[in-house]
């Protein structure tokens, strides 16, 4: 099916899910607009790591509609969904590399896998990607030789060497020390503005969430890429979502969130 | 009152049973329709068959040469020492060379297989292939069973063969058996049925020890606990199978074979 450009890559309409008695998703519906950011914010066992599944189709929704890229996902079956898996990348929590290949073999997965490239164009963008979230040295390396910074970063490799149009990022900085979850932030940012890739992070890190929505990256005329101050006109592309007990209780831009008087959302922020 | 106690129980395991018998729904529809991993099945057939070797050919040896030091203790009875090779290969062949080796099966192959699926389960590298765009099933579940299937016959044969050498060692050197008589007795002793139930049992114990690990291990809940839990329940119930299943394969094959 082919998609307006005007038309959100995804989207969420009335998303309810629910594990036995427990609720996870009550009444849920968004909309990510293509080249735009959706930073989902909330406590643990809020639902958030729940709406990705369900976009990539790991989990199916109870009712509702859930729309990538114009397809229908929550009706489909786990082979018509493959297709639709080709535009998404996601990155798990903790990275999730497959333990039995090198960084080489896991960043190139699919490329090698499920794709009919060419083995040397696909040791070459294998390279390339590598180089551009600084792990190159490490292609040969096993995933239990390296630091939990160094799997994220290999795992966002992962999720872009197919060139996805939509990343996924699982609470990808939880765990790290500020500087590295500060790399990782700039690798989210370079992505959507270098690459244009539509994003959702869900994280419940405000600092990492309001970094990725105050900056953007521009690449300079000598090829070195730059992290600065976005404009607010570029801000107001990253929308922020909180979720509370599977509902949405603020969506709105950074300058809103930190405006709220809501006091869940105050004290959440403080 | 009665009812109800059983109602959770029945309800779990009609549930395991309904997600076992659709694990292997998938694994057929994997079979005749590709994608196939080959590099994974020429990897499964190393790990599961030529792995394996060392264990079974210790466990093999080591059960002929007992076969043969007991049963002979007891033919000596009804002086009929010179026919403890008959003994040794039909023991060998008809049951002892299948059942042993499905047990060391399920314990090597059973409890790895469902470990490192287990781990793959609970550090969501099974959702990381699916977002991928791999069916885990034909990646994972497909080459092992083909594995299994096909390697369980080869291993057992080797295990008969060398159960029958080290009952030749004992009979020869322990209880003064000549060479001679020992392997025409076991030629004699020995019919094509006996042949056929040897080969054919492998083929099913393979398959269901190998299906009944990656079930378990696709099941994994509950962190590096859940992966133990998952690793004792594919032993204990792969080491059951194999013996239940070798009862009732037997009962079938000798209404169809003799």
């Amino acid at each position: 099916m082919l998609q307006a450009p005007e038309e959100p890559v995804i989207k969420f309409e009335h998303v309810r899910l629910s594990f036995d008695d427990n609720v996870v998703l009550k009444d849920v519906s968004f909309t990510l607009p293509r080249g735009h950011t959706k930073l989902i914010l909330g406590a643990s066992g809020s639902g958030k790591s729940t709406i990705l599944k369900i976009i990539t189709g790991l989990l199916r929704a109870d009712s509702g509609a859930v729309i990538v890229n114009g397809h229908r996902v929550d009706q489909m079956s786990e082979q018509e969904m493959m297709p639709v898996r080709a535009d998404l990348g996601m990155i798990f929590q903790e990275g999730a590399l497959f333990d039995s290949l090198t960084v080489r073999e896991n960043v190139g997965y699919k490329l090698y896998e499920e794709s009919a490239m060419p083995i040397d164009e696909a040791h070459r963008r294998v390279e390339e990607v590598l180089g551009f979230v600084g792990m190159a040295e490490f292609i040969d390396r096993m995933p239990s030789a390296l630091s939990g910074g160094q799997r994220r970063r290999v795992a966002i490799a992962r999720s872009m060497a197919f060139k996805p149009g939509v990343l996924l990022y699982d609470e990808a900085t939880t765990g790290l020390d500020p500087i590295t979850a500060t790399t990782i932030n700039e690798e989210v940012v370079k992505l959507r503005d270098l690459e244009e890739v539509s994003s959702i992070v869900v994280t419940h890190q405000l600092r990492d969430a309001f970094f990725v929505a105050d900056n953007m990256a521009r690449r300079n005329h000598d090829g070195s890429v730059e992290i600065l101050e976005a404009p607010p006109s570029k801000q107001d592309e990253a929308c922020f979502l909180m979720l509370r007990e599977g509902v949405i209780v603020f969506e709105g831009n950074a300058a809103a969130l930190r405006a709220s008087n809501d006091p869940y959302i105050r004290n959440f922020l403080s | 009152m009665s009812a109800l106690l059983f109602e959770e129980p029945l309800k779990k395991v009609t549930a395991e049973v309904q997600e076992y018998v659709r694990m292997l729904g998938q694994t057929y529809r994997g079979l005749v329709r590709g994608p196939y991993y080959r590099h994974d099945i020429v990897d499964q057939f190393d790990a599961i068959g030529v792995q394996s070797m060392t264990v079974v050919l210790l466990t093999g040896f080591f059960t002929g040469a007992v076969l043969a030091l007991q049963s002979g203790q007891t033919l000596d009875q009804f002086g009929a020492r010179p026919v403890v090779g008959r003994l040794v290969s039909a023991s060998m062949v008809k049951e002892l060379g299948p059942v042993l080796t499905g047990l060391m099966l399920s314990g090597r192959i059973g409890s790895g297989i469902a470990a490192e699926l287990g781990s793959m389960m609970v550090t969501d590298q099974i959702n990381a292939l699916r977002a991928l765009g791999t069916d885990p099933i034909r990646k994972l579940v497909v080459p092992r069973i083909l594995a299994g299937f096909f390697m369980a016959p080869v291993l057992t044969v080797i295990a008969d063969f060398v159960g029958i050498l080290g009952g030749w060692i004992v009979a020869r050197f322990q209880l003064q058996v000549s060479s001679g008589v020992y392997w025409s007795s076991i030629l004699q002793g020995l019919y094509m049925q006996d042949i056929w139930m040897g080969i054919i049992k492998p083929f099913v114990l393979g398959f269901v020890i190998v299906s009944i690990a990656c079930h378990v291990g696709l099941r994994t809940k509950g962190g590096t606990q859940g992966v133990g839990r998952s690793t004792t329940n594919s032993v204990v119930a792969g080491s059951v199978a194999v013996i239940a299943v070798d009862f009732f394969i037997t009962r079938i094959l000798f209404s169809v074979l003799y």
